[in-house]
């Protein structure tokens, strides 16, 4: 008989389990986030450029949690998932991750303590890495395993929109904060309040989760002593589940991992960095585009019941394929200044040095007739030793038109909306695809290698292959759309993969 | 589609094995290129960006040839 039937929690109840699973995950994305989202004042406060060993740990610390510690966070936390349960180890995690970005807001700064500043950031955020490796699994597996059957792609959708709206809460913590204390007061101590306000939203999810019940499938093979007794082996040494693991990553995970870390991570670091569209309004536009998207998730994740998890997530595959360019393209066609301005306001200044150096700041200022308003700096250095040849740096901030910002935005929901295509449905396709017994354990890898790997280096590579590409194009110019080729090779590749050997059977049955 | 899932199954094995001889080789111009322009930041540069990108790809890679065999000898048919 299927245990679908006998699992399914009232409808009421089942809310209040996706609830209390979905606030947790949501804490734990937020927390993940802020990190990244203050990186350049965490590099000021513990990472000095001008000591190379902070630099390295710097590197380390940005790329190692989200990169190695995340799959090895999943293979720690989804055995113990599999063998104790899934409550108590997504309670765990929870406080691993809490208490890191807690701890992350009291760290002296490399001013105070030296060399101990980045080296106690780095272990943290590796502390922040490997909980989040392992908050992710449970939280779909509980809920997945609350859900009735021919319901479970709605449900777990819940699950699926907490790491966007983990995002957006970022983003606007961090946005409030800096409106309230001011830029100035931001930038020295302000940006600790993000990460010790954590210990609030924490103390409430633990106070949540620890009303929760077991998840009754995995009560019921602990009842009947079904636990696998080495969840790591029966994963990965065993044929029949390393088959599917395997295609789980390269015909799902990695094409997803891709297109959530281009919709929601590149296309910022693309309008901010590319485009220098100024840090506030490109935060208020993402954070649009985000809350506009999300109720997608839920949508996919329901219809994915209906005709299958593998058309939808293949369709927002393809669609990324295609259409990255073109979008990419738009984007910078909106901030292009080839028009007659209507005004032009220049200014210069010109200072002396304790150095005995002589710095000149020309400032110009240009309101387009399409509204767009662009300010450049150009710092002109001259050395007072006569021997080092005077430097000039240039930088530009766009803000950007009310018609340019809502078309921006709407690029942005664009590929968000990809996003919920592709993540709405898959913490239903991945539960499905294995046994309770190592459920946690094997759907875990998959998604932090897909996620965190093939998704998480998307912002790196490509703005990698932007760099490279000046040695591709004959007039030595950088190609601004180069990057994209990363996570279009990768989510085209995964979908023919897809769609040659991915089943498209929702299955109904949970019986081991 | 079983022979075509078959067939495919030699190209993830191929596709698998060109990504690690690729990483290898460009990693090996990249860093001999830094090294011969004598700039430390570019240097280090390059040498951080492989000594990240080589050691986490090339196990997934192999991941990628398993799953390739598994094709191969048919363990996906329907």
């Amino acid at each position: 008989m299927p245990t679908s039937v006998e699992n399914t929690a009232p409808e009421r109840g089942l809310m209040q389990v996706i609830l209390a699973s979905s606030v947790g995950t949501l804490i734990e994305w937020y927390d993940f986030y802020i990190y990244g989202a203050m990186s350049v004042i965490i590099a000021g406060q513990f990472f000095p450029t001008e000591n190379p060993t902070a630099g390295f740990l710097a590197t380390l610390a940005t790329f190692a949690a989200g990169f190695i510690v995340r799959p090895f966070g999943a293979l720690v936390f989804g055995r113990l998932g599999d063998l104790i349960g899934r409550k108590y180890t997504f309670l765990l995690t929870l406080l691993l991750m809490g208490g890191s970005t807690f701890a992350i807001g009291l760290v002296p700064g490399y001013a105070s303590i030296g060399m101990w500043a980045p080296f106690i950031i780095l272990v943290l955020r590796l502390l922040q890495g490997l909980a989040l490796g392992g908050e992710y699994g449970g939280a779909a597996t509980y809920v997945a395993e609350h859900a009735p059957a021919g319901r479970r792609g709605y449900f777990t959708a819940y699950i699926q929109t907490t790491a966007t709206l983990g995002f957006f809460l970022s983003l606007g913590v961090i946005l409030i904060t800096r409106k309230v204390l001011g830029v100035s007061v931001f930038d020295e101590w302000g940006w600790r309040v993000p990460f010790l306000v954590s210990i609030f939203l924490i103390g409430i999810s633990v106070y949540i989760r620890l009303r929760m019940a077991e998840s009754p499938l995995f009560a019921k093979i602990k009842k009947e002593g079904k636990v696998s007794s080495n969840p790591l082996k029966e994963s990965f040494a065993k044929k029949d589940n390393l088959k599917m693991v395997l295609l789980a990553l390269f015909g799902a995970v990695m094409g997803q991992g891709v297109v959530w870390y281009t919709g929601q991570f590149y296309a910022q670091t693309f309008i901010e960095r590319t485009l220098g569209v100024e840090f506030e309004q490109t935060r208020y536009l993402l954070c649009i585009a985000i809350l506009a998207a999300t109720p997608f998730f839920l949508v996919f994740g329901a219809w994915s019941d209906k005709i299958g998890r593998k058309p939808i997530m293949l369709a927002g595959m393809l669609l990324a394929v295609l259409t990255y360019r073109p979008i990419y393209k738009a984007m910078q066609d909106l901030v292009a200044t080839d028009v007659t301005e209507t005004s032009r306001y220049e200014s210069s200044s010109k200072s002396m040095l304790s150095s005995g150096d002589i710095l000149i700041i020309k400032t110009l200022w240009e309101n387009n007739v399409n509204g767009t308003v662009v300010k450049t700096d150009s710092k002109h250095t001259i050395f007072a030793n006569a021997s080092t040849p005077s430097k000039t740096e240039t930088s530009r901030v766009v803000w950007l038109s009310p018609a340019a910002f809502w078309m921006m935005t709407f690029f942005v929901f664009l590929q968000i909306l990809y996003v919920t295509m592709v993540y709405g449905p898959i913490a239903a396709f991945l539960v499905e695809l294995f046994p309770t017994r190592i459920r946690y354990t094997s759907m875990s890898l998959p998604y932090h290698i897909g996620n965190g790997i093939f998704g998480g280096l998307t912002p790196y590579i490509a703005t990698r292959l932007v760099t490279e590409s000046k040695n591709l194009t004959p007039d030595g110019n950088t190609d601004p759309y180069f990057g994209l080729w990363y996570p279009i090779v990768i989510a085209a590749v995964c979908f023919v993969i897809g769609l040659l050997y991915l089943p498209n059977k929702i299955k109904e049955d949970w019986s081991d | 589609m079983n022979a075509l899932k078959k067939t495919a199954g030699f190209i993830w094995i191929v596709l698998a094995l060109a990504t690690v001889i690729f990483m290898f080789y460009r990693a090996n111009l990249e860093i001999g290129l830094a090294v011969q322009s004598g700039k430390a930041d570019e240097i280090l540069n390059q040498r951080m960006f492989w000594f990240i990108v080589i050691p986490i790809f090339t196990p997934i890679m192999a991941g990628l040839g398993l799953f390739g065999w598994y094709a191969w000898k048919g363990e996906y048919r329907q």
